[in-house]
């Protein structure tokens, strides 16, 4: 290849570098790092060879996060925001733009398929110790990609002006009301009027298109750096860097790609399945997903019979409705999220994962779980009779799984873990 | 270049001297910064036109019959004004026991309405009609044993299940603590009621 000199004779192809190598893909290494970065992070990136089931969930979240990237330009594209364009355009969105149905089904289908993923993703790292050291700041990170991720929901949902809409944004909004002091002026602040009112949604909107979106792919990413710097746990919990042949790699790990890529792959297609069954034949769920009220307009003077939230926040919901003052129920919903942050300091086990801790972390962890989906349950039903005395019972179960931690995990009649990973070759 | 070897005496660095130097530069730096975030934190507060809608309102009272409720909008919240009759207001009455703040001592109310009924007068309540629980808007239950035999007529909030009497005070097991707020309102003339302004001036 040539290129011509200001007297029209070809000259020679400046150099790629000093190594002599020619051609496009030296220069552009010279120049940006790729070789180097795919070498280091994916191809001769090792991670545990006995990966199950649950290690699908990391890769699954990033899938739909880029689900709910190349959704969310294109509804934003339609959707005006705005007290009176707002549930006027995502209504022309569902029916006069061409196949605009699918987008926003693809994206509010997305938005509840995220949480599980990322509810799965959380139960594998409880599963195996995936928390514990050194990979402390792993699940920070994580967790506060789980709270943008919150955030980030709650916001959408605003932003289709139904009824549901307005009057969860009342209901959550007031929560910050509940602090001592400046409660009152934070709420005015955060609405920008007397009221939720047009200023919140385009602020809600604005957040939910630009900030929280940053946010969450700057957090994301400093997952996958933290990642790859301590390595991924496994089932086993045990460090396969502990463990390397002669030539410096784990014995008992396996390079990212092919072995991973062609794996994940596998999750990705089944995931697809699943999410296209919903999105073409049940997106609103049975009013999980989208709740009824929300087809009708945004009424600040008409409240709905019944305020939910949508499933993935109920949980938190019925705890806030189990206890009969404000403050404090606004408090133990805050903890009740908070509590995950400190996870990695109040275990105490000495082994991480559950393949050799004894029956009270197992136990503690089946009562977590079964209390998690029962509050959710309860987060969905009215606030009365049993169903409020279940939710503190069940609440009481949530927290005593966090606050006794450092007791039962310190108890626990724990096995021996072995020096090397358990692997079945198939 | 200049010579700096005779300004810092030798070659010696003068470290106490950097490092004073950094430090004032980093807190010069930060309380420019934090001036900085006012403009765009201030921006979030209810705009000129917010303010301007939120001016008070009038409604005249004559058109409202002994018993009903009229829902005029104030600042974007319903106002909830209640003409009550003897019988109500006989019914709010004997069950302060069963009451979170029956004085209304930690609730919010302007000074006229710190008193049992909660208003100026007996006849006319005025609250504003957003649960202080999580602001859903209480439903109107005024028969009394309306809600359960014992029910003295009120309020319910359909959302978490909070109960205010007759007077918007709440009832023991809701999960609102404090009653319904009153905004501050006067009668400048017979029959009219202003939300939002009252010897004080405007809200």
């Amino acid at each position: 290849m040539t290129v011509k000199t200001a007297t029209g004779a070809a000259a020679p192809m400046p150099k790629a570098g000093s190594s002599g190598k020619k051609g496009f893909w030296p220069w552009l290494n010279k120049r940006l790092p790729v070789d180097k970065f795919l070498a280091d992070q994916v191809t001769e990136y090792y991670a545990p060879k006995n990966f199950n089931v649950w290690y699908f969930f990391g890769s699954l979240a990033l899938v739909v996060l880029v689900l709910q990237l190349v959704t969310g330009i294109f509804l934003t594209m339609f959707y005006k925001p705005g007290e009176a364009t707002a549930f006027d355009s995502v209504q022309f969105i569902m029916r006069e733009v061409d196949w605009g149905w699918l987008i926003r089904y693809l994206h509010s289908t997305g938005a509840s398929f995220f949480f599980i993923v990322v509810y799965l993703h959380m139960f594998r790292a409880f599963l195996y110790g995936s928390y514990k050291a050194p990979r402390e700041l792993l699940w920070l990170i994580g967790m506060l990609v789980y709270l943008a991720l919150m955030a980030e929901a709650f916001m959408g949902y605003v932003l289709p002006w139904g009824n549901m809409s307005f009057w969860g944004a009342q209901v959550i909004v007031n929560l910050f009301g509940t602090i001592p002091g400046i409660g009152p002026d934070l709420v005015l602040w955060i609405r920008g009027d007397y009221g939720i009112a047009d200023s919140t949604l385009n602020r809600f909107f604005s957040l939910h298109v630009a900030a929280v979106p940053l946010a969450l792919l700057g957090l994301v990413a400093l997952h996958l750096v933290a990642l790859h710097e301590v390595g991924s746990n496994n089932p086993d919990g045990i460090e396969i860097k502990e463990k390397v042949g002669a030539d410096g790699k784990p014995l008992d790990g396996i390079p990212f790609h092919p072995y991973y890529t062609v794996k994940d792959f596998v999750g990705i297609a089944v995931f697809l399945v699943l999410l296209a069954v919903v999105v073409f034949f049940v997106p609103n769920f049975g009013g999980l997903f989208l709740e009824a009220p929300n087809y009708e307009p945004a009424n600040p003077l008409s409240t709905p019979e019944h305020i939910a939230p949508v499933w993935y926040f109920t949980p938190y919901y019925a705890i806030l409705r189990a206890v009969p003052d404000q403050r404090l129920g606004a408090l133990l919903m805050a903890i009740a999220v908070a509590a995950f942050l400190f996870v990695p300091w109040l275990d105490r086990s000495p082994v991480k994962s559950m393949r050799y801790r004894g029956w009270m972390s197992r136990g503690a962890l089946a009562v977590f779980v079964v209390s998690f989906i029962a509050l959710g349950y309860l987060g969905l039903q009215p606030a009365e009779g049993l169903y409020v005395m279940l939710a503190r019972v069940f609440a009481a179960l949530y927290f005593a799984f966090f606050f006794l931690m450092p007791i039962y995990t310190k108890l626990d009649p724990v096995k021996p873990v072995p020096e090397r990973v358990v692997y079945h070759a198939h | 270049m200049a010579d700096h070897a005779g300004v810092a005496g030798g070659d010696e660095v003068d470290l106490d001297r950097r490092k004073f130097l950094t430090r004032a530069t980093i807190a010069t730096g930060a309380v420019g910064a934090a001036f900085a975030t006012v403009p765009f934190i201030e921006s979030w507060s209810p705009s000129e036109r917010a303010r301007a809608a939120g001016a008070p309102v009038t409604f005249d009272l004559s058109k409202l019959d002994p018993g009903q409720m009229a829902i005029p909008v104030w600042r974007r919240q319903p106002i909830y004004v209640v003409r009550r009759t003897p019988d109500m207001v006989a019914r709010i009455a004997g069950h302060d026991a069963d009451l979170k703040d029956p004085e209304s001592l930690h609730s919010d109310q302007p000074p006229y309405a710190r008193n049992t009924l909660r208003s100026r007068t007996a006849e006319f309540l005025v609250l504003v009609g957003i649960c202080t629980h999580l602001g859903c808007l209480p439903k109107q239950r005024f028969a009394a044993g309306e809600l359960y035999p014992s029910w003295p007529g009120g309020f319910f909030c359909p959302c978490h299940g909070s109960r205010f009497d007759l007077a918007g005070r709440v009832f023991d097991g809701s999960p609102a603590s404090i009653n319904l707020r009153v905004p501050p309102y006067s009668y400048p003339q017979e029959h009219l009621l202003v939300v939002g302004a009252d010897e004080k001036g405007a809200a």
